[in-house]
């Protein structure tokens, strides 16, 4: 076959191609190969690009368009800016924005605690394959649900509440979901005990993928704990960490809507209002579309940049593994 | 080992499992405190918040799935997962073996691209797809609240289907390639049965995803018989606020499929969140 190939394929200098794409076509179809080898892709890419541009592309275009109009008797028109300045002077929108803001303190401290659980599940305590399958278990339910249930274990009369009440704690039997005050503290509770076993499992299979030998080097060397962890551990988890950390925030900043909206609706008196969730009431319950439109062009550049942030740190770790 | 060396080991371990057990504790707490309560009465509940209860009171599953429009809620939420996760599957194997085994221009700046759309918030496109979904009539219907998911689940199943595919060796396609085989037979006879076990991780982890998923259905699913569970189960909170035992049976019933998949396939569940994180 390939003697057959390479006659047929004379002006063709990759002969391998040709073998590959040889085979048994018959002749005359060989001229059209090559247009075939440019157009093939494409054609496996054709579904997912309609997809795209339909779900992404599409709406962050007429996005942009919507947000610098206004609904005027009827008809959409230019405005400028209009949209943009009013937000800003919005106190809702800001208070938002103060909000999402508020919530990227949760990242450290999830951050913290990844890394210490996962350095004791690491060490092979007692249980600890046991350990993983339970701590990673709340990322994998239902926001909606959790939130739910979380709602009834800060009711004023709720289950924790009563606890404290018991072990003589009175003064801390708050109103956990229903002051302004602790609202979005409560909240930041349930976001760390709902995302932290992400951090946990990621940290966990990054540290079993270390070579063991590091450490024994490090326990020979007389390194104490600490310094054990401090050495070797977080240097070792840099990428992961990074990696935790840019999602985290990204999810502080974006995507925190069903916490909010199942928990608290954005009350008592907008003390956990949160940027998408004022993008869903401006745009499905006031009809203000270009607000909305307007919110979502600036979450959709806070988020770009992480994006950015993001692919960088990848583009970096992926030269890191080749070399 | 002298007395003290071996006390400061009992300490270390004392303070590792003390640590671990508390944070245990924690992460279950509010999946016992649902298990149990929807097993109690009203009044049970109000008297004995977290204790077990005293004895196994079933109807408020009976509540839960009459009240609240269950089964319409569950199959709604059934349909539209298996619906996006499916249709996205195919899509993204194949775009994913176009970047992982083909040559075209542009390749890796539209990998990035694609890459890049996995952290955008769906918030942001939520008004214009509504724009665009009424002018269609698509509202209120299962293929156009699917589309809207495919599209949000391509980004990720691309890039965990090309990494995968990128691991299969070469040899194996070149050699079923001289024996005559096209892409397209490559793809469907060689690809796709070696990737069984990325494939489940993906099913796995983008039905949990939809099956979870409360904005998109909430905008586009609103008529009543068309809501979907999450839906369902975010407006108890204002109908059955009287009721928590039923409304606990009614979450119980909507978390136990995840709970069971996630016990049989954990490391599924494992992988496909980790994974492209960690190498």
């Amino acid at each position: 076959m390939p003697s057959r190939t390479s006659k047929s394929g004379l002006n063709n200098p990759d002969a391998s191609l040709t073998i590959r794409k040889g085979g048994g076509l018959p002749l005359p179809y060989r001229p059209r190969k090559k247009f075939w080898r440019k157009l093939e892709p494409w054609l496996y890419l054709a579904p997912m690009l309609i997809a795209i541009l339909f779900v992404f592309g599409y709406p962050l275009v007429s996005l942009i368009i919507l947000s610098f109009q206004r609904r005027l008797s009827g008809v959409n028109t230019f405005v400028g800016l209009t949209n943009y300045k009013a937000l800003f002077k919005d106190d809702v929108f800001l208070q938002a924005v103060k909000n999402n803001l508020m919530l990227v303190i949760t990242v450290p401290i999830m951050v913290f605690i990844a890394l210490i659980l996962a350095v004791f599940l690491f060490e092979r305590i007692r249980g600890w394959q046991l350990y993983r399958t339970t701590l990673f278990l709340p990322y994998l339910l239902p926001i909606t649900v959790v939130g739910l249930i979380f709602s009834y274990i800060f009711q004023l009369s709720g289950v924790l509440n009563e606890f404290l009440n018991l072990i003589g704690l009175n003064f801390l039997a708050l109103d956990w979901l229903g002051s302004t005050r602790y609202a979005l503290p409560t909240l930041m509770f349930v976001i760390i005990w709902k995302e932290v076993g992400f951090g946990v499992v990621l940290f966990l299979a990054r540290l079993m993928s270390v070579e063991e030998e590091l450490f024994d080097a490090a326990k020979i060397d007389g390194a104490n704990w600490w310094q054990l962890q401090w050495n070797i551990t977080v240097p070792q988890l840099a990428t992961v960490i990074e990696f935790f950390t840019v999602v985290s925030v990204i999810t502080m900043l974006s995507w925190v809507f069903n916490y909010v909206f199942v928990m608290t609706g954005g009350g008592p008196g907008n003390s956990t209002m949160v940027t998408e969730l004022f993008v869903y009431l401006m745009g499905f319950r006031y009809n203000q579309m270009n607000i909305a439109s307007a919110v979502s062009v600036l979450l959709l550049l806070v988020t770009g940049f992480f994006i950015f942030l993001e692919l960088r740190l990848r583009a970096g770790t992926s030269a890191a593994e080749v070399s | 080992m002298s007395a003290g060396a071996r006390i400061q080991r009992g300490i270390a371990i004392l303070v590792r499992q003390g640590s671990v057990i508390l944070a245990t504790i924690i992460s279950l707490f509010p999946v016992y405190f649902m298990l149990v309560s929807s097993f109690k009465t009203k009044s049970e509940y109000i008297q004995n918040k977290w204790g077990l209860p005293s004895s196994l009171y079933l109807n408020n599953f009976n509540t839960a799935l009459a009240g609240e429009k269950f089964f319409i809620r569950f199959a709604n939420s059934a349909i539209l997962t298996a619906l996006s996760v499916g249709v996205s599957l195919v899509i993204a194997c194949l775009a994913a073996y176009a970047f992982a085994r083909m040559e075209f221009p542009g390749k890796d700046t539209l990998f990035n691209l694609v890459l890049s759309l996995m952290v955008v918030p769906p918030v942001v496109m939520v008004v214009p797809l509504f724009v665009s979904m009424v002018r269609w009539g698509l509202v209120n219907t299962y293929q156009g609240t699917s589309i809207i998911y495919i599209g949000l689940l391509l980004p990720f199943s691309v890039y965990m289907m090309t990494n995968f595919f990128r691991t299969i060796p070469r040899e194996i396609i070149e050699a079923s390639r001289i024996d005559g085989c096209t892409n397209l037979g490559v793809f469907w006879r060689i690809m796709m049965p070696l990737s069984a076990p990325a494939v489940i991780t993906l099913v796995v982890v983008n039905a949990l995803w939809v099956w979870n998923e409360l904005l998109i259905a909430l905008i586009f699913m609103q008529k009543d018989s068309m809501k979907t569970l999450m839906v369902g189960i975010a407006a108890m909170r204002s109908r059955n606020y009287v009721d928590i035992p039923a409304t606990m049976a009614g979450l119980l019933i909507a978390t136990i499929p995840i709970v069971i998949v996630y016990l049989f396939g954990q490391r599924y569940f494992i992988r496909g969140l980790t994974g492209g994180a960690v190498k």
